[in-house]
């Protein structure tokens, strides 16, 4: 497999062919806010956090394969900034109640708001009605904070290979539908690996939670991508 | 030259926000030092005896006495904070804002478990309930937010800090959250 130089805000990093730019800058210690992007599952590009630029244009970087030569721009104010205000449109266009999430602490949407020092968002709040189904034996979905990254339709999977979440209707009305036969058949494991896949609080597991006390969450003391960037 | 004046309320608040202004401990006999205090909870002034320099507000509009505090308190204060979730967008009341105001009237006070006979609350005397909770800057201009719930104790003293100083605010990891 042939070596590729490519260059993130003037830092000279090497990509194997086929990587994603996301992908490429872990591995040579740079940090690029993803979201909807889960290690292991095929890419998205559905949150544009990881929105970098190259050659004046503005690209999902968890899309993005790296060409050689590629100049890449990952840390300037404007994609900062824009992706503070992905955030605060994240924050608005669902009811996101930190205070009475059980995954506060350790959900990437609010991790993200830390890291960005988000005090509240520039939005208008749109307050949209959405229900919480309960119907699935080992599971809550929440509609109130999903932000439709589409991580557990991409990585929950029966045995079969079959889909056990999907898309249900269209453009502002869209949300997350599930098929019942497949859910409910769903595991104390396969449960648990499906809340850790939603990166918000829309996939919560029933009968247990609340174990990690607060001070000692994922992101209570350190941001996240931070490890990356201690390294 | 006069000490800046700072006035506080908590409107759909739990008062938890208040709580964590007083959890600055010791630094508080500070604060006394470098500020006096108006109308608030905090002295029990009940009403503003001069234009303040900072208000300091917890908790978002449920109903219209909140809104005409709110009102009073932007007429009052040159700064005006919000203070916690409940104050930048609804918080825990918030939560009705989904559901009509009938049907949470009803589920209170007629069809709870524990009700018998009752009524639905309707006195003169008594604030009228807004249709959903509103955060402070849906009624009136804020220039600050300070989230959490509550907010740090680290955060209100840097945030007053900065202010009383003039000074950039410090904000660092730990005081930013929102839990």
């Amino acid at each position: 497999m042939s070596e590729m130089k490519f260059t993130i805000d003037g830092k000279e990093c090497a990509a194997k062919a086929g990587q994603t730019i996301v992908e490429a800058a872990r591995d040579n210690g740079v940090y690029i806010p993803t979201l909807c992007h889960y290690e292991g599952i095929k890419p998205a590009g559905a949150c544009r956090i990881c929105t970098v630029r190259v050659g004046g244009r503005n690209m999902a970087a968890c899309t993005t394969p790296v060409t050689n030569g590629m100049i890449v721009e990952n840390q300037t104010p404007e994609l900062e900034d824009m992706r503070k205000s992905i955030i605060e449109m994240l924050f608005v266009e669902g009811n996101h109640m930190c205070p009475v999430c059980e995954k506060s602490g350790n959900c990437e949407l609010q991790a993200l708001a830390y890291r960005y020092t988000m005090l509240a968002p520039r939005f208008p709040y749109l307050w949209p009605k959405r229900g919480v189904d309960a119907s699935i034996p080992k599971l809550y979905k929440d509609g109130n904070r999903c932000i439709q990254c589409l991580r557990c339709v991409r990585g929950v999977r029966a045995a079969d290979g079959r889909k056990v979440f999907g898309l249900v209707n269209r453009g502002g009305h869209v949300r997350i539908g599930h098929d019942a036969e497949l859910a409910n058949a769903l595991g104390d494991e396969e449960a648990q690996r499906a809340m850790d896949l939603c990166p918000v609080g829309a996939l919560i597991r029933k009968g247990v939670g609340y174990a990690v006390p607060i001070g000692k969450r994922k992101y209570d003391g350190a941001p996240i991508g931070g490890e990356l960037e201690r390294a | 030259m006069s000490k800046p004046v700072v006035a506080t309320a908590s409107l759909a608040g739990c008062f938890g926000c208040h709580m964590s202004v007083l959890d600055i401990d010791e630094r508080i006999l500070t604060l006394i030092d470098l500020v006096e205090f108006d109308k608030s909870p905090i002295d029990d002034i009940k009403t503003f005896t001069r234009q303040c320099d900072i208000g300091i507000i917890e908790g978002g509009c449920c109903n219209s006495e909140n809104v005409e505090n709110l009102r009073l308190f932007r007429k009052h204060c040159n700064i005006l904070i919000a203070l916690g979730e409940c104050a930048i967008m609804g918080g825990l009341p918030a939560m009705r804002n989904g559901i009509p105001v009938r049907e949470c009237l009803e589920e209170a006070y007629l069809n709870c478990p524990t009700v018998d006979g009752g009524i639905i609350p309707n006195d003169d005397e008594l604030p009228m309930i807004l249709d959903r909770v509103y955060p402070l800057h849906e009624i009136v201009k804020i220039d600050y937010y300070l989230p959490g719930c509550p907010p740090s104790a680290d955060l209100i003293w840097n945030a007053l800090v900065a202010l009383l100083k003039g000074t950039p605010l410090d904000l660092p990891y730990e005081v930013v959250k929102f839990d």
